[in-house]
């Protein structure tokens, strides 16, 4: 259920390292507390974001949450398909639900992360 | 208290159940230090004729539309209101209803609410509309906080030919936020467009249209002007039937309007309960103010309408709201609703353009008195400024007396104007009224110029 | 099934619902008026339709539409309360209606004198010096009491950043403080539902401008500290703010003023019977301690020896949050019932307001569970996490399925520290006989969650639409109709 080789946050997020660069998303604990999403709110390409600062909102009817940069830098990506497909957070939230792709200024933040394992625990499913 | 039916015996039998033995026990968790501990002083009660009576003789000392022939406006206009309107609207049904959280048992309000903000879209030229805000001049106030929240900018440009009320207001929403709001003047009664006092830092400028001395802006050439500098249009307006007649300011480049809804079927009412309208462009709907209704469909996929982008408010998003509004003024929407019905697109037409003709006729009419001077020369809708051969407010409290309410005195509000009437003429004034109100004039300043070399005005 | 059918799609080009007058005037063209330019070019695409068509529409949206009039309305925090049409018949008056607001102050004798006793009465039973009457809303009165403060303590040279709410705040608390540019701090309730003094006390500095309380709070229980609250406010020289929404369980018994309060809204809405209106219109009245008075919106009605007059010139003063002096008609209404109520009438309001909700507490209590079950004022938290884990059915289902019983549903999910919070306000105009009515129904759903949950997820069955699909809605905002 949760990929081994990404990190997660305290806050839920998920953080994948692809060749120095980092993809970010919502964890599919939060994803499913959430309910359906109807809105996501995300930074424009080229801003940047810092570890663990808010930098967008994702939203269900009756809730909004915000979401936290798992890692420093700059966006180079930004998931255009939420846009018009927000349910994709929630069909997909490891995958095609993605939010941000974020060129690091320092991967090594992502060591201060949880690993699967510690997430699970976290989360209470392990 | 004749609102209460519980009997002392159904009292007694409440009392049992709950397990105490009087309501004094109910309130044992009121501290002693803070109770109340003798009858309140306020005035006796009355019975219901009494009450009619008391309250009906205060209504009889207030000179009200009937009684003077109303010609002032300045942000209240005193137009027709089809009877259907309120009886409509004043039905139990709607009147005593609260809030559609409940939307399969209030698809009434919401189905109405949504017609409502199409309506106040198509005469406005704007993409949406929300429910409503509590008037013209608060609306004015948020749209310039949400004009600084899409800009991330935090300087307001407000021509000084925007009402005075309004930019009051808008500096007491602004203010604490750190807005900077920077005044216009305005010249000769308008307000040219421009990049003076625009930069980098203007999230919005502010223009009314037609403007507090109902003169018409040139809202294209702000739009251009405001957009150039990277900034946002606002445009307030006291009158939305101007549109009506008049290219809307949606239509003219505006990015928010704030509007004053009364003329849209609502009383007079000594200033309120008035409705704030508050419309933009799609792309602006998520940091708009207020509820939005929206339709859907139900688990059998029939049509219904719901309270959408709740998220924006702040019995969800609390201290991140886009505005603390709760209860807002949603029967005057309603109101405005079936007013718009009644009329259709020919109707507003027909009224803006009575407004606009009677409204000439008296201007041209004054115009011509001995003494009296149009100080503007700018277009004007159902509204004009005139220079006046005695004090304003001296000439308004004469007119009193020949039973017109003449206009509002521009002294109040602007330094060197206090010999300039505000004069506002709708679809319900007739050519025998400012007949009638012209020669009262005239003779007021016979009079007037007489007692000048006696007594002092 | 088909639709029910929206105004726009009754029109028929030609027709007219009204019958204005012929111009009286010489008709010059209008181009000599106005610049062609500025003339709108596509008419607005209003609907066109005849007077009956209108009247039947809304008529017939009437009918989609759950008033007070029609049934119980127990929607927690919102004093859903009888709205007297004597009150309505009063507000009508064209001496009141039809008033302009420009209208000298000496032609509106009437009106500015009914304000200044309305101002009067309310004083008396706030405990407080001053009103001001502008607010159109608690929200809007919230704005008004925390601006005021901010120019008193800006009077004095002080810079306070901080505005203080309990996590069982009414959204417009937290968000009013956001508006006046300070930062909420936001501190735990305890596990009586009052408000946690260790906890405030860990938060009150010198950088904290106000304390929001509700009091009686949002889960209907009395703050039993709130003089010793109010006593560590003011030493650390913050201010106390009421949100008086709750106002009706405690007019008559004790007021705000003396319980430490230096500043309030009162919703004339909620406790003074004047009608929701579909949502609005209400009217928020702010009063203040001396100390804040020279601060309020301008203009304030004043009395000298027989005549009232709007003060303007006062210095001091926050400014405006709106055009005018309020939401006047509303004014009205409420001056109408305090005088038919009068000082028992009120008392006696309180006490029943009391009694009902503690009658329906006790009597819902075996079959939902009551997080806080201990006397309450006006109002109670229910919750049904009971039913919840027993059924798999959510508050909102219940809440749902009590519109087929032909009652609204009380407020839910709200305040947030209660889980699946049910809260109900009986109010004081509600008969026995409708409470038992109510309880009967409420006991149903609960027998309904376990014999047929089914039943009770799905509603409601019975009204004019199924329940909403308010994901679609979010999703593809459809937020006015568009002509084909
Ligand atoms: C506790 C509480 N505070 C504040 C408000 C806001 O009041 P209003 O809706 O009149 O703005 C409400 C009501 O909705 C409330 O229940």
């Amino acid at each position: 259920m949760y990929p081994e080789d990404y990190r997660y946050s305290t806050e839920h997020e998920w953080a994948k390292r692809e060749n120095g660069r980092v993809r970010v998303g919502i964890t599919r604990f939060a994803a499913d507390r959430l309910t359906d999403v109807v809105y996501v709110e995300l930074p424009q390409v080229g801003s940047e974001v810092r570890f663990m600062q808010p930098f967008g909102v994702v939203e269900s009817v009756k809730a909004a949450s915000e979401l936290y940069a798992p890692v420093s830098g700059r966006v180079v990506e930004v998931n255009e398909r939420l846009r018009d497909h927000p349910e994709l957070v929630n069909e997909d939230p490891h995958g095609e639900g993605w939010m941000i792709v974020v060129e690091a200024t320092d991967p090594s933040e992502l060591d201060r992360l949880m690993d699967a394992q510690a997430y699970r625990q976290h989360i209470g499913e392990a | 208290m004749r609102y209460i039916p519980t009997t002392p015996e159904e009292r007694e039998y409440m009392l049992r159940l709950i397990g105490v033995r009087s309501v004094e026990d109910l309130f044992a968790d009121v501290p002693d230090s803070v109770r109340l501990r003798r009858p309140l002083r306020l005035r006796p009660a009355l019975s219901d004729p009494e009450v009619l009576r008391y309250l009906g003789a205060l209504a009889n000392r207030n000179a009200h539309a009937d009684r003077l022939t109303c010609f002032v406006g300045a942000g209240a206009y005193d137009h027709f209101v089809p009877p259907a309107v309120w009886q409509l609207v004043g039905r139990g049904e709607f009147l005593t209803a609260y809030t559609p959280y409940q939307a399969e048992i209030m698809q009434g309000e919401l189905q109405a609410t949504y017609e409502y903000q199409t309506m106040v879209c198509e005469l406005l030229g704007m993409e949406v509309a929300n429910a409503s805000m509590y008037d013209g001049a608060s609306a004015l106030g948020e749209a310039a906080v949400m004009a600084r929240d899409l800009t991330k900018r935090d300087r307001v440009v407000v021509s000084r030919a925007v009402h005075p009320e309004y930019r009051q207001v808008l500096r007491t929403y602004t203010e604490p936020l750190g807005i900077r709001v920077v005044e216009l003047p305005h010249e000769a009664g308008t307000t040219p467009p421009g990049p003076r006092e625009l930069n980098g830092r203007t999230a919005a400028v502010v223009v009314q249209h037609p403007n507090f001395f109902g003169c018409l802006e040139d809202v294209r050439g702000w739009a251009e002007a405001a957009h150039g500098a990277g900034a946002l249009l606002v445009v307030a307006c006291s009158d939305p039937l101007a549109f009506g007649l008049l290219e809307p300011p949606g239509a003219l480049g505006a990015d928010i309007i704030a509007a004053e809804g009364q003329p849209l079927g609502n009383p007079l009412n000594f200033g309120g309960p008035y409705l704030g309208i508050i419309a933009t462009r799609q792309e602006f709907v998520r940091r708009m103010p207020g509820r939005l209704v929206g339709a859907t469909v139900d688990r059998h996929g029939r049509r219904g309408f719901v309270l959408t982008l709740q998220t924006r408010e702040q019995h969800i998003r609390r201290e991140k709201a886009t505005s603390n509004i709760c209860t807002n003024e949603a029967l005057n929407a309603l109101a405005a609703a079936v007013y718009l019905s009644l009329l259709g697109p020919q109707g507003v037409r027909q009224v803006a353009e009575l407004c606009l003709r009677k409204a000439d006729y008296l201007k041209s009419r004054v115009a011509e008195l001995p003494g009296f001077q149009l100080p503007f020369r700018a277009p004007t809708f159902h509204e004009f400024v005139v220079r006046t051969p005695r004090p304003a407010e001296a000439l308004v409290r004469a007119l009193i007396r020949e039973g017109f309410l003449a206009g509002l005195p521009l002294g109040r509000f602007y330094r060197g104007m206090r010999d300039c009437l505000l004069v506002a003429v709708t679809e319900t004034r007739t050519r025998e009224e400012m007949d009638r109100f012209v020669e009262a004039l005239e003779r007021a300043c016979r009079r007037g110029r007489q007692a000048v070399g006696g007594r002092v005005l | 099934m088909r639709d029910f059918p929206l105004i726009f799609e009754q029109s028929v080009s030609g027709r007219r619902g009204f019958g204005l007058p012929d111009p009286d005037v010489p008709a010059r063209p209008l181009e000599e008026l106005v610049p062609q330019q500025a003339l709108r070019r596509r008419p607005p695409a209003l609907p066109e339709v005849s007077e009956l068509d209108v009247v039947r529409h809304y008529t017939r949206l009437s009918h989609r539409n759950f008033s007070i009039d029609e049934g119980f309305y127990p929607l927690g925090s919102c004093t859903m309360k009888y709205n007297p049409k004597l009150h309505e018949e009063v507000a009508r008056l064209p001496g009141f209606a039809r008033l302009h607001p420009y209208t000298p102050e000496e032609l509106a004798q009437g009106a500015l004198q009914l304000l200044w006793e309305l101002g009067e009465e309310l004083r008396e039973l706030a405990g407080m010096d001053a009103v001001t009457f502008q607010p159109a809303a608690g929200a809007h009165g919230e704005l008004v009491g925390l601006l005021v403060i901010r120019a008193y303590f800006a009077s004095r040279g002080e810079k306070r950043t901080r505005v203080i709410v309990p996590d069982s705040a009414h959204g417009t608390n937290p968000a009013t403080a956001a508006m006046v540019g300070y930062e909420v701090v936001t501190v735990r309730s305890d596990a009586r539902g009052n408000l946690d003094l260790v906890a405030l006390e860990e938060h009150l500095d010198e950088r904290t401008a106000a304390v929001m309380l509700t009091n009686p709070n949002t889960l209907g229980l009395f703050e039993e500290q709130v003089d010793r609250i109010a006593e560590r406010v003011h030493a650390a020289g913050a201010q106390m703010y009421l949100d008086g929404a709750n106002f009706n369980a405690m007019v008559g018994i004790t007021r705000p003023g003396d319980q430490g309060f230096d500043v309030m809204h009162m919703n004339l809405h909620k406790t003074f019977s004047t009608p929701h209106g579909g949502g609005g219109p209400g009217a928020g009245v702010v009063a203040v301690k001396s100390h804040l008075e020279p601060f309020l919106p301008v203009p304030v009605v004043v009395r000298e020896g027989d005549r009232y007059r709007l003060d303007f010139d006062r210095p001091q003063s926050v400014g405006r949050v709106r055009a005018f002096y309020g939401n006047f008609a509303n004014l009205v209404r409420a001056y109408a019932y305090l005088r038919t109520v009068g000082a028992e009438g009120l008392r006696a309001v309180a006490e029943h307001a009391v009694l009902h909700a503690n009658y329906l507490r006790v009597r819902l209590a075996p079959y939902y569970e009551i997080p806080y079950d201990r006397i309450c004022k006006h109002e109670f938290v229910a919750s049904g996490v009971r039913q919840k884990r027993r059924d798999g059915v959510t508050t909102r289902d219940i809440a749902k399925r009590l519109l087929d019983y032909g009652f609204h549903a009380p407020t839910v999910y709200f305040p947030l520290i209660v889980e699946e919070a049910i809260m109900i306000e009986p109010t004081e105009t509600e008969s026995l006989q409708t409470l038992d009515a109510f309880v009967d129904a409420m006991v149903a759903i609960d027998r309904e969650c376990q014999e047929d949950p089914e039943k009770v997820r799905t509603a409601p069955h019975t009204t004019a639409v199924g329940r909403l699909d308010e994901v679609r809605a979010a999703r593809s905002p459809d937020l006015r109709w568009k002509p084909a």
